[in-house]
């Protein structure tokens, strides 16, 4: 276990280092482009749900769309084959190359001839495969693999691509710029083109209705590969279809914008093949092309390779929904820091990559990158068609949990009472069961903390789970938050306006209690009566690991315990923001409806909360108010995902400080990713945006809203930032 | 004419040259002349499908391969174009206009200022009626080729490096 773990480290560590500058730059680029691009439509919330319901519809009647397409396009004129897996494919693919006897066949850029590998099939057989896409040859000459989904040689940098252009090409002069590299590729791959004799795309889109395929691209060459030569194939995942040509328009307005940050890319074909446009044939020069050959060919290779049984599979089906944007990757802060040489599997990368490789490839693809999603939830905002990526990974992982190895968890069985029949690996189990390990913790604090971050000890978590040796443990207070609410002598509010339940989240009962005294402060000065009941862990740590059953009981026991308040009519306060997530997302998935919805519709962030209470007329004068004094703020990632970071900032603002607020996805720490030894370096340079932003925000305060934000912000800053309601809390009352 | 083609015309005109696009407004007679003055010869070009207007002498309309190869400039029509994203359509034809469009350093379009059209569902509407019809196909064009496949944003990538389009008022 330890040395497959060093091995990960070690691989990271060198994409890190060798690709990590250019993915970088160029997936936040994307990601700032994004934001940027998509505040310009006057209803993107809309558009994305008319996206997401047009996939939904899709995919429900696909059956009956494969059909009608097979007929639409036999009436066009075209072939559709309809391939049960790669090889399959693969096969009828070089059949078509035999018949027209072609020599070459250029391609535009296609994941899905990426997944089945046709350019290997077809270089066996004897056929020239030449990718067209400039980043696409770049890789094909370095014979290197895509690390993006849209921008395939992204990790590549403008001298890497002219060192081996010179090198392959011993060109008259060294190849340098931009436009010297462009000018050189595009001379080199037209003249490959003009003597092509099929011409093979992937599709964005197909439309059942007319046949018409949309390709997305900017450089030309999709359009040249498709009218140069007689022959076309596009290659489409059976997921591609969408009924009708007025179906195009939200994708076509999302795509760009969502993944590079375009509002539109230079070219958007709308094909029907075959194509009404004559051929150019370069070896007959001097007959006009007007009357040349129109005897088009058109083969559309329809692609099942496990997509079928996926729509069939409860909780991978919406990865269908996906269009391919990277807006996933862009956004995903572990993405940003690795590419998709790490963070992906044998053909896709990114968040949604781990539905794609489970459902095309394999339980083992998808498991090499899986751990990489964090659940920071960031890219569900982005997906345009609203995938909860975070659940696929979830499920993933928890499938791949089932298949794990079972024999060495004696190590951690004493200390995990999870409700796993299968084997999630002594690490996951260690983290997922933090709730017990909090419990004990505390009770032997401050002991188990020195017993715990002592390197003897240190040493052997690390060598037996993997918890990073760099990292302080988490510290265990005593007494708890709830011992302190119990034994204060205060008494509530005389006269409250209204009883409210405050959530003892593990990490604010165990290790976080001054925010927990804080918001009891906080909340009681703005004339609320607080109550603390005991009540379980919201099940976080848990389904981060994949535990799902775990996570599920875990939930039913807050349900359990916070419903009948509820019933009663109070509201659920909650200052961790990822256990709120929980409340108001992820129990949707693990709880029958009606147990759901109660919590989630009465459940509140304390700096939501406190923004509610004010708006209704609460003064702000019992908190601790500042006359311009500077914090920096970073949110939490769920916290923005739930749209909630602006009350924190409306609240801070309307108490007199001035916030600056950091832009970066997420802290690298994510639950308890950062943690772990394998991905302690990699949570390191996540964080490495976070310090940067804080340290020159420069500001008299930095506070924070997550546990995780916390304890990675003290490890980069040296000094771990307060939670917003600290800040507010009245003088003197906190503990 | 309308208030509303004054406002799509210029919505139109600001959203193409923010991508780098020229435009030049002619009224039908004047049309061959603008053409003449945006070419860089030799040029290429497809008939205009417009009674009133027509192309400049010294464009080639019936060209070969060596012809597409040996030009500079392509001038073709535009069927529609869609304001708010600065986009022209150009549609496949049995004249050639798509490697017209597409193989030379220059692509010169002329459009009717009566087909912009506001947005992407009122284009998207159009293409629905005329593809379920005539099972066509037309390219959504913003802007000249590019690509940042090479370490920095280059314009004119496989495609033509510069657009001018000619809006016929």
């Amino acid at each position: 276990m330890s040395s497959k773990r060093d091995s990960k480290a070690a691989h990271i560590r060198h994409i890190m280092q060798t690709e990590g500058e250019a993915v970088g730059t160029n997936t936040r680029g994307f990601n700032d482009g994004r934001y940027e691009s998509v505040a310009k439509l006057e209803d993107y919330e809309a558009l994305k749900d008319e996206a997401r319901a047009i996939k939904a519809d899709a995919i429900e009647r696909l059956p009956d769309l494969i059909d009608e397409l097979t007929q639409t396009v036999e009436e066009n004129g075209g072939t559709v084959y309809i391939a049960e897996d790669a090889a399959d494919a693969n096969e009828y693919i070089a059949e078509v190359c035999t018949e027209t006897e072609a020599d070459r066949l250029v391609k535009s850029k296609s994941m899905t001839s990426e997944e089945i590998e046709v350019n290997d099939h077809l270089e066996r057989e004897g056929v020239d495969v030449v990718e067209t896409d400039l980043g696409e040859w770049v890789l094909q000459l370095a014979d290197e693999a895509p690390s993006h989904i849209v921008a395939p040689a992204i990790h590549k940098s403008r001298e890497g691509i002219a060192d081996l252009f010179n090198a392959q090409f011993n060109p008259d002069a060294e190849l340098e710029t931009a436009e010297e590299l462009t000018t050189f590729a595009r001379e080199q791959l037209g003249e490959l083109i003009q003597g092509a004799d099929v011409g093979m795309t992937g599709a964005n889109f197909i439309t059942a209705d007319s046949g018409t395929m949309a390709l997305v691209t900017s450089e030309g060459n999709a359009r040249k590969t498709v009218v140069v030569p007689e022959t076309q194939i596009a290659v489409a995942g059976v997921e591609k279809i969408v009924p009708s040509v007025e179906d195009l328009q939200p994708f076509i307005e999302l795509i760009g914008r969502s993944g590079t940050g375009q509002d539109i890319t230079s070219y958007i074909s709308l094909l029907t093949p075959p194509v009404g446009s004559p051929t150019v044939d370069f070896d007959d020069p001097d007959t006009p092309v007007a009357v040349g050959d129109d005897d088009r060919e058109f083969h559309l290779v329809l692609i099942d390779n496990g997509r079928m049984a996926m729509r069939e599979d409860e909780d991978l089906r919406e990865t269908l929904y996906c269009i391919r944007c990277s807006a996933c990757s862009n956004t995903c802060a572990n993405f940003q820091s690795v590419g998709g040489h790490a963070f992906g599997g044998e053909t896709y990368s990114g968040g949604i990559a781990t539905g794609w490789e489970a459902g095309v490839h394999g339980m083992d693809a998808a498991a090499e990158f899986n751990d990489l999603c964090t659940g920071c939830s960031r890219c569900v905002e982005a997906c345009p068609v609203g995938i909860d990526i975070p659940w696929i990974n979830t499920v993933v992982r928890d499938r791949i949990n089932a298949g794990t190895d079972a024999k060495l968890e004696f190590l951690v069985d004493g200390l995990t009472p999870d409700s796993e029949t299968s084997g999630p690996g002594v690490q996951k189990r260690l983290f997922g069961n933090f709730e017990l390990l909090a419990k004990v913790g505390s009770t032997f604090a401050p002991l188990s903390n020195w017993v715990a971050n002592a390197g003897p000890v240190s040493r052997v978590l690390e060598g037996a789970a993997g918890v990073a040796h760099d990292r302080d443990l988490p510290e265990f207070q005593r007494p708890t938050f709830r011992e302190w609410f119990e034994d204060r002598d205060r008494g509530p509010p005389v006269d409250p306006d209204r009883t409210v339940v405050l959530y003892p989240d593990l990490y604010t009962n165990y290790m976080m209690v001054e925010r927990g005294t804080a918001a009891v402060a906080a909340l009681e000065a703005l004339g609320v009566e607080v109550v603390v009941p005991s009540v379980p862990g919201a099940g976080r740590a848990p389904l981060s690991q994949g535990m799902i059953d775990t996570a599920r009981s875990k939930a039913e026991r807050v349900v359990e315990t916070l419903g009948p308040y509820v019933e009663d009519g109070h509201d659920v306060v909650v200052i961790e923001p990822s256990d709120l997530a929980m409340f108001r997302g992820d129990y949707e998935r693990l709880l029958p409806q009606d147990s759901y919805e109660p919590l989630a519709e009465n459940s509140y962030e304390i700096l939501e909360y406190v923004y509610g209470l004010l708006a209704n007329g609460a003064d702000t004068d019992g908190l601790n108010l500042a006359d311009g004094e500077t914090v920096a703020y970073h949110s939490h990632c769920q916290q923005r995902t739930m749209g909630l970071e602006e009350y924190s900032i409306a609240v801070l603002d309307a108490c007199g400080y001035d916030v600056t607020t950091s832009d970066v996805e997420c802290c690298g720490m994510a639950g308890s990713f950062g943690y772990k030894e394998q991905y302690y370096e990699l949570a390191m340079d996540v964080g490495s945006n976070l310090e940067a932003q804080l340290r020159e925000a420069n500001c008299d305060h930095v506070i924070a809203s997550g546990t995780s934000c916390t304890d990675q912000i003290g490890d980069l800053l040296g000094e771990e930032p307060s939670h917003v309601i600290e800040l507010l809390a009245p003088n003197g009352e906190t503990q | 004419m309308s208030n509303k083609h004054v406002d799509l015309h210029g919505q139109f005109a600001t959203q193409a040259r923010s991508y780098g696009v020229g435009l030049t407004e002619a009224s039908p007679g004047e049309v061959a002349a603008a053409i003449a003055s945006a070419v860089e010869p030799p040029a290429v070009g497809t008939p205009l499908p417009w009674d009133d207007v027509e192309l400049p002498d010294g464009v080639e309309t019936d060209p070969t391969p060596a012809d597409i190869e040996g030009a500079t400039t392509g001038v073709t029509a535009a069927s529609l174009a869609i304001a708010d994203y600065g986009s022209i359509v150009l549609t496949m034809d049995d004249a050639g206009s798509e490697p017209v469009s597409l193989f030379e350093d220059l692509h010169v379009a002329v459009l009717r200022e009566a087909d912009i059209v506001p947005d992407m569902q009122a284009a998207f509407e159009w293409f629905g009626e005329q593809f379920r019809e005539t099972r066509g196909s037309a390219i959504v064009a913003t802007g000249p080729s590019a690509t940042a496949d090479m370490g920095a944003l280059v314009q004119g990538a496989h495609g033509p490096e510069h657009v001018e389009v000619i809006v016929v008022r």
